[in-house]
């Protein structure tokens, strides 16, 4: 056993810290024959603040019809509701209202780009989308730490094509091989690459590789599903092509997500999915498109989960992203000093907690993940046990899986430490039982 | 820990250290890869036939495989009930094994329990639906290469890669 380390948060005193885990009330549940629940999973999904949940309720009961159809008042209501979360999630992010599209998650966002780049390809959206087009000859430069979802569109991509698939690999501790960076050349038309990764927490170094992609003429595309809840976000700012972020990742509701992408672009854009209210004019042969965002919004839209995605940006604006991650960068220190000290545990990322976030993965010695995650539940404690959906990273970090611990904007100190005293007797558990 | 131990019986502790049917030869009758998606857990499984007999009749399985205890014990205790048995008592043990992973923690009538042995003993997986995957991996490695060994022509095992 451990001594705890103590480090008092940076920016939230314990009070705060209290109020906002008392807006939380799945955190004060029991799990596992009355054990309090220590939620240590939120780079899987975040929990939701009651605001968050009553914002849903609150449309479904009050503003509930069809957005952009119809005109009656309802439907201006629900319309109105729909267009106002784009708003405040565009300002969230530094974007323009019309350079946010809704999608259901990151994965449909990233998939509509590529799906988007083959349809000009194959000469949909006429010349203006030809610079999206890519075909033999062309390359798509992802890394070796993505999620899967930012990679096996590309894959599927090149395979469409005829383009060539090629990646930035990964160091020892997960970091990106920046000398790496020399695949991005004439040939790349498209740099994706996550922002903050899901298994090693570590922060990808933007500015560079933008000015990688920059200097060849590639578009980027961001995956911010880790970190758009988690550090300040502006998109601008950082000067990528797209990006897209995951809701229930970010406090929000499942079911919606939202791809960003710079205006004449998104303008440039064919469509993907086709169909309903994304239309101008249709007759029997053919279809005009409308502008973005509306052009890549096929079907009745998840207006709830909007609304609901709403409150959460405001919730996550009104403690300040500052404090918040001021707080997380404390939890990233904690967590990797306790799991550091632990024999047999080796952490799976880098173990300095700079241009890092609160997510630590894990192998501990003889003993697999899920057994790991099995004996951490027991105790009430919820973790991530398996690949991550980050097949190769892990096969480069020569594990076949892993642990993961991720804390939130409602971590405490001490579910850390109750955290790292159960993982320190999980060896014990499977080595004194046999 | 009373939970953790309900699940992970001694027994079953024992079977993950010490893995029965450990090891792959050269040839078999039929062999099977099965992957776990959700972990990346794999289990290649070959059965052998026992070719003297006028049935079908499996003499012995033997596996490789990487995963955690439950899967691992899992297809180890499959080694030792799966050993010098006709095909159709292979698959009522295989079934029963089945039920007893689907019966929620039901306890099982006593003809059951004993058809499955040390098998018995995985009950308490039951109770935590994401492992139940991880305990019938190898069983699901057992089916199909014992659908190949009893169709194709001896040595002839094929891979394949289905979700458990």
């Amino acid at each position: 056993m451990n001594a705890p380390v103590s480090t008092p948060p940076a920016a939230l005193s314990a009070a705060e810290l209290a109020a906002v885990r008392a807006d939380f009330p799945i955190l004060g549940r029991t799990v596992r024959e009355g054990r309090p629940l220590i939620y240590l999973d939120t780079a899987a999904t975040s929990q939701k603040p009651q605001c968050v949940i009553d914002a849903e309720v609150e449309y479904n009961t009050t503003r509930n019809a069809a957005v952009h159809r119809g005109a009656h008042a309802l439907a201006e209501e629900a319309t109105e509701a729909f267009e106002q979360a784009r708003s405040a999630v565009a300002a969230f992010v530094g974007a323009g209202d019309d350079e946010i599209v809704w999608t259901k998650n990151a994965t449909e966002g990233l998939n509509l780009v590529a799906y988007a780049m083959s349809n000009a390809a194959a000469g949909r959206g006429g010349a203006a989308a030809r610079a999206l087009a890519v075909g033999p000859g062309d390359e798509i430069v992802v890394t070796e730490a993505e999620h899967h979802a930012n990679l096996v569109p590309w894959q599927e991509l090149c395979a469409r094509t005829g383009a060539t698939l090629r990646w930035i690999g990964v160091e020892d501790d997960g970091r990106l091989d920046l000398s790496d960076l020399a695949v991005i050349g004439p040939a790349t038309k498209v740099v994706a690459f996550t922002h903050a990764s899901n298994v090693s927490g570590a922060i990808s170094p933007v500015d560079q590789i933008v000015a990688a992609a920059k200097q060849v003429g590639a578009l980027t595309v961001l995956d911010a599903c880790q970190s758009a809840a988690h550090l300040p976000l502006d998109l601008r700012a950082l000067d990528v092509d797209f990006a897209v972020f995951s809701g229930h990742k970010m406090l929000g509701p499942t079911g919606i997500g939202a791809l960003y992408g710079r205006r004449e672009l998104l303008e440039a854009m064919p469509p993907v999915l086709t169909g309903g209210s994304m239309v101008e004019v249709v007759t029997m042969t053919e279809t005009t498109y409308m502008p973005p965002p509306q052009r890549f919004e096929a079907g009745t839209q998840m207006v709830a989960q909007a609304a609901g995605l709403r409150t959460a940006v405001g919730y996550l604006s009104e403690l300040g992203m500052d404090a918040l991650a001021a707080h997380e960068a404390a939890l990233t220190d904690h967590l990797l000093q306790a799991v550091g000290q632990i024999d047999g545990v080796r952490v799976l990322g880098p173990a300095e907690p700079a241009d890092r976030i609160a997510v630590v993965a894990f192998a501990v010695e003889g003993v697999h993940p899920h057994d790991v995650g099995q004996v951490l539940d027991d105790a009430g404690i919820a973790v991530r046990v398996g690949h991550h959906c980050a097949q190769p990273l892990h096969r480069r970090l020569g594990v076949h899986a892993s642990a993961r611990a991720s804390a939130g904007i409602y971590t405490t100190h001490e579910e850390i430490d109750a955290f790292a005293a159960e993982l320190a007797k999980v060896r014990d558990f499977f080595r004194g039982a046999a | 820990m009373s939970d953790l131990s309900q699940l992970y019986q001694q027994v079953i502790l024992d079977h993950a250290k010490q893995r029965h049917g450990h090891g792959l030869q050269p040839s078999a009758d039929g062999e099977s890869f099965q992957v776990n998606p959700t972990c990346g857990d794999e289990v290649r499984l070959q059965v052998h036939l026992d070719t003297t007999a006028a049935a079908p009749r499996i003499s012995h399985v033997t596996w490789e495989g990487v995963g955690c205890s439950i899967s691992q014990a899992s297809t180890s205790v499959l080694s030792e009930l799966i050993a010098d048995v006709d095909v159709p008592r292979a698959d009522e043990i295989t079934e029963t094994f089945r039920a007893l992973m689907s019966g929620r923690g039901k306890p099982l009538e006593p003809e059951q329990e004993e058809l499955l042995g040390d098998a018995g003993a995985f009950i308490g997986v039951a109770r935590y639906p994401a492992r139940i995957k991880c305990a019938l991996l190898g069983w699901m490695a057992l089916r199909d290469a014992v659908a190949q060994a009893v169709v194709a022509p001896p040595g002839t095992g094929t891979d394949t890669r289905s979700t458990p």
